[in-house]
């Protein structure tokens, strides 16, 4: 196996579009590294993108958020205007592990990595986040709902990278908010989640929202019939009960151990209500 | 397998190595550095053994790859004591008797520099959760947990009296 650390993301997309065999971004590594001690991954080349300058920034530009696809979990909870402005994906995201793995892990690996529980994705499906992909042929702009199309596979090609993932500028009275249930308070794996996202009229009417739901279906879904319940409400109980019932007809989440069938489905509707509750008080609906 | 030369900084000692371009830092550390102090508990991030901090960040040493430390600042457990005198958190470590086997202590005690050094006055709650990447099979943490707080308090007191 070969380790590359390029100082640019085209030259880092290069590498990998003319790799021979597996090749792999690395990022954080906190997934990445455990699939090759297992030797479920076993690749020839190994990307390392954490020298590159573009990917470890957060900037703030017009009232929008770009965060560098090697910025870490820790820099996330430490930066304080994006905290304000996304509590609900700044959350999501420090859910993931521990405070070892959050100097480490990153949003843009946890999309990537493509596991339908991961924590910060549903929040920022709710966020309308777009990632930069950069590839041998140039860049394009993806919803982040459009990466992973399956546990554990995405929709980039051979020698796409994302550079960053950027956050919308944010109208006046939005919030956001995600939550997931474990069966422990911290250091596990969502059995199902939910992400909230949305903006307020003056009088407090839910003007625009998106809800997005985790570990309840190959990817993350996101439930437009589920945002639709609740728009135009001031998320009165009928309403509520509604973006569950919603909520529950996207779901078709495996059965196992840490979860049934019916269990995920209910909860991610119970979850759903919950996060859309805090959303709506941080966006200051009352 | 490629062999990568990396040059970096070890406890504030400059070190040259030649490891795999797959080695974990934790297994540089150890076998070509000799400083045992990080352990392997579970190799995957999930036990907190290994702790180290990597440019003032804590992280799992068995999750970073020795090839990713080119150029970085590297603090391991050896580092902690000032010569012959012990951190603080060595030494309530000691006074509360918060540790049995030994294993996770070295992660522990890097896991809650980082934390005091982040956060000088946490609450119970707050060294709970710090610590909850670190895993200890037999103390059963609440001594470890006292013996953080002490510390930190002692620190703080440390810190007032120079400042004055």
């Amino acid at each position: 196996m070969k380790y590359e650390s390029p100082k640019t993301t085209k030259e880092a997309a290069q590498l990998l579009a003319k790799a021979k065999g597996e090749a792999r971004v690395l990022a954080g590594g906190t997934d990445l590294l455990v699939q090759m001690k297992s030797g479920a991954v076993e690749p020839d080349l190994l990307v390392d993108i954490k020298r590159i300058k573009a990917t470890q920034e957060i900037k703030k530009k017009d009232g929008a958020f770009e965060i560098g696809a090697s910025v870490p979990g820790m820099a996330l909870r430490d930066h304080k205007a994006l905290s304000k402005a996304w509590p609900g994906v700044v959350e999501a995201a420090n859910l993931i592990g521990s405070d070892q793995v959050q100097g480490r892990c990153t949003m843009a690996g946890n999309l990537c990595n493509a596991s339908p529980a991961a924590d910060s994705v549903p929040a920022l499906v709710a966020a309308k986040a777009k990632a930069k992909v950069v590839g041998p042929d140039g860049r394009r702009t993806v919803p982040v709902e459009k990466i992973p199309t399956g546990p554990g596979s995405t929709s980039l090609k051979k020698g796409e990278i994302i550079e960053s993932i950027s956050l919308p500028k944010r109208p006046a009275r939005s919030g956001d908010a995600y939550l997931r249930f474990i069966p422990r308070t911290e250091m596990d794996i969502a059995v199902c989640s939910a992400g909230v996202n949305l903006t307020l009229s003056p009088s407090g009417v839910i003007k625009d929202a998106r809800v997005a739901v985790g570990a309840v279906a190959p990817t993350v879904v996101l439930a437009n019939k589920a945002a639709k319940a609740i728009i135009g409400t001031k998320l009165d109980d009928e309403a509520l009960a509604k973006l569950a019932k919603e909520v529950e007809k996207v779901c078709s989440p495996i059965d196992d151990k840490r979860g049934t069938i019916e269990f995920r489905t209910e909860v991610a509707g119970v979850l759903a209500r919950r996060a859309a509750k805090i959303a709506y008080e941080r966006a200051g609906g009352k | 397998m490629s062999s990568v030369t990396v040059s970096t900084t070890v406890n504030g000692d400059a070190v040259q190595f030649v490891c795999p371009a797959d080695e974990p830092l934790l297994d540089v550390l150890r076998n070509r550095l000799g400083l045992t102090g990080a352990k392997e508990g579970c190799g995957t991030g999930d036990c907190g053994a290994c702790s180290v901090t990597v440019d003032g960040t804590l992280v799992c040493s068995c999750l970073v790859l020795g090839a990713e430390v080119e150029g970085r600042e590297v603090e391991t457990v050896e580092g902690m004591a000032d010569g012959d005198e012990l951190h603080p958190l060595q030494r309530k470590f000691i006074e509360h008797a918060a540790l049995q086997c030994g294993i996770c202590t070295p992660g522990f005690l890097i896991a809650a520099q980082a934390l005091l050094e982040h956060n000088p006055d946490p609450t119970e709650k707050e060294v709970r959760y710090a610590l909850a990447g670190n895993l200890c099979r037999c103390t059963g943490y609440d001594k470890i947990v006292k013996a953080v707080l002490d510390a930190g308090k002692e620190m703080r007191k440390a810190k007032s009296s120079k400042k004055r």
